[in-house]
């Protein structure tokens, strides 16, 4: 009998406390979905139907934030799978002071997101004082405004730097388990460099390059403090993506109902992305 | 790439380094500038450093409050997280069911619910039980959100402990609360400390609630450098002091077990 419930009771506090955090929000954003509710609005809450679904998706920032967030997904993954590998490759065999450049290739990674950002607002690209305008006017060119001009790329930069290095030590990582034998074999065989790369590096990168996107999708597809804490979303909307959009729903336009409906929308393509990255990671537990 | 020289090797691994850190490098030196010498143009590299940015940020805006608050929610969210996580792992890893399985994947799935998908209800929350800007609410949903991933590192963790030895313990008469006491204690260790540091470092960053649940009163050090990006005035040198002070302890913790954090992160899918 104990052999049994002393397990169980181990694990209920963990189960029952993971159980409320999911259900009891999951459960009133879709109540709060399908209400009119505005916070500067007192009063009943009458039942909206789909009313709240149809104004955030015909809301005309909501195509630029799919749009947006799109592409700052796709870009930071590209950047950080393709240099990734790239860094990996160059730091995998031995060379002096490969220790420290692997420690130092990692820390950005550990830099919290509003410091992130506001390093590379301020100090990198402030059209005037930022490095990257020395840099420019240096080469003779004309000083970029980087969070007006170029708001989204600004922010995939910022964001792209933070996760390179991340994509970048699992690479490090898998590739020490590659079998060098294997490569010393082809290497007698006259494969060359590249046929190395294509033909036995790549395919046993392929589960960690999985894992890289699959881990990147769920962070990247909720990229907030970078935004908050540069653009502001702006100019226009031309940096604001689905996360922001919500926000500004709910804390800047008091609208719970339709920020709701938002929401589960996030929630939806946040959990298309994780079913597959939840296989992948099962895999592992036999 | 063996295949290059070596010389061109290490030259071009080098320089995209520090191409790559030389944002933090030019945050440390500005740290120790004046607000003139940080904006000025051609950037300055040789400077005789100061220590006056780091008296001024505590003056201003009383750095140690929100460094307080950022030990205070990071740590008491580790200890917590662990208190909850350990014996579901511990559990899990040792006393295996045919839904231990089922259970670890659902675990899993709701640390991929986006945070800003429970902002509102957590909010509304919140506000309603008085815990809008305070340590409390921070710390809780700090856990909550660490607490799938500080399962899986730990039930990975346990299950690397030798049967054999639990077995042998078992033959001796233990019970499992001596089990637990004298034979798995010990060996836990490692696991414990390495995804009590993941906690802390992800309790430490976390951006998103602190924004948007927290000011004044519980804000962490992630608010208070956030409240730097106005862009009136000369700020840069404490602007570069501020996020030294905030970021360097949990970089350099960073370097130190960076292999166990991958792993944390990756829920043990990368070896």
């Amino acid at each position: 009998m104990t052999q049994r419930t002393v397990p169980r009771a181990l694990m209920s506090p963990a189960v029952a406390t993971l159980l409320l955090w999911m259900i009891v929000p999951l459960g009133m954003t879709i109540y709060f979905s399908s209400v009119f509710y505005n916070l500067m609005q007192p009063g009943e809450h009458g039942f909206a139907g789909w009313m709240n679904y149809e104004f955030f998706i015909t809301d005309p920032d909501f195509g630029a934030a799919v749009m947006n967030t799109l592409l700052l997904l796709g870009s930071v993954i590209l950047i950080s799978v393709v240099g990734g590998i790239g860094l990996a490759l160059l730091v995998n065999e031995a060379f002096p002071g490969r220790g420290i450049v692997r420690v130092l290739l990692i820390s950005p990674f550990f830099v919290m997101p509003t410091a992130n950002a506001l390093l590379w607002k301020h100090m990198m690209m402030n059209p005037v004082y930022g490095i990257l305008a020395q840099v420019w006017i240096f080469f003779g060119l004309e000083p970029v405004n980087w969070l007006e001009t170029f708001p989204l790329l600004s922010i995939i930069i910022m964001v792209a730097w933070q996760w390179l290095p991340f994509a970048c030590l699992i690479f490090i990582t898998s590739l020490q388990s590659l079998d060098r034998d294997q490569m010393e074999a082809a290497g007698m065989d006259g494969a060359n460099a590249f046929q190395k790369f294509w033909f036995l590096t790549l395919p046993h990168l392929a589960r960690p390059i999985a894992v890289v996107v699959m881990i990147e999708m769920i962070f990247l597809l909720s990229v907030f403090a970078e935004i908050f804490t540069t653009t502001g979303g702006g100019p226009g909307n031309a940096s604001t993506n689905v996360a922001f959009l919500i926000y500004k729903q709910a804390l800047l336009n008091f609208d719970v109902g339709v920020a709701s409906a938002g929401a589960l929308f996030a929630i939806v393509l946040a959990n298309i992305v994780a079913i597959f990255l939840i296989r992948i990671i099962g895999k592992n537990l036999d | 790439m063996k295949h290059l020289p070596l010389v061109v090797r290490t030259l071009s691994a080098w320089v995209i380094t520090l191409l790559i850190v030389f944002p933090l490098i030019w945050l440390f030196l500005t740290a120790f500038k004046t607000e003139l010498q940080a904006i000025a143009v051609p950037p300055e590299l040789f400077f005789s450093p100061t220590l006056e940015n780091f008296t001024e940020v505590q003056a201003r805006s009383d750095y140690l409050q929100f460094a307080k608050n950022s030990v205070i929610t990071s740590v008491l969210s580790t200890i917590l997280g662990l208190a909850i996580a350990a014996p579901a792992a511990y559990s899990m890893a040792f006393f295996p069911t045919k839904s231990t399985r089922n259970i670890l994947m659902w675990m899993l799935s709701t640390k991929f619910m986006p945070a800003v998908g429970a902002l509102l209800p957590i909010y509304v929350l919140a506000q309603s039980a008085g815990l809008l800007d305070t340590l409390t609410s921070l710390t809780i949903v700090f856990t909550l959100s660490n607490l799938p991933i500080m399962v899986w590192m730990l039930y990975s963790g346990f299950k690397d402990i030798p049967n054999d030895i639990l077995e042998a313990a078992r033959m001796d008469g233990a019970t499992i609360m001596g089990e637990f006491r004298h034979v798995i204690r010990p060996l836990a260790m490692g696991p414990l400390a390495s995804t009590g540091l993941l906690c802390l470092v992800l309790s430490w960053n976390e951006a998103f609630w602190s924004l948007n649940l927290s000011s004044a009163q519980a804000g962490t050090l992630a608010v208070l450098i956030a409240s730097y990006s106005s862009p009136e005035g000369l700020f840069w040198a404490k602007l570069s002091a501020a996020s030294l002070m905030a970021i360097a302890p949990i970089v350099v913790v960073g370097w130190f077990s960076q292999k166990q954090l991958i792993q944390g992160l990756t829920f043990g899918a990368v070896k």
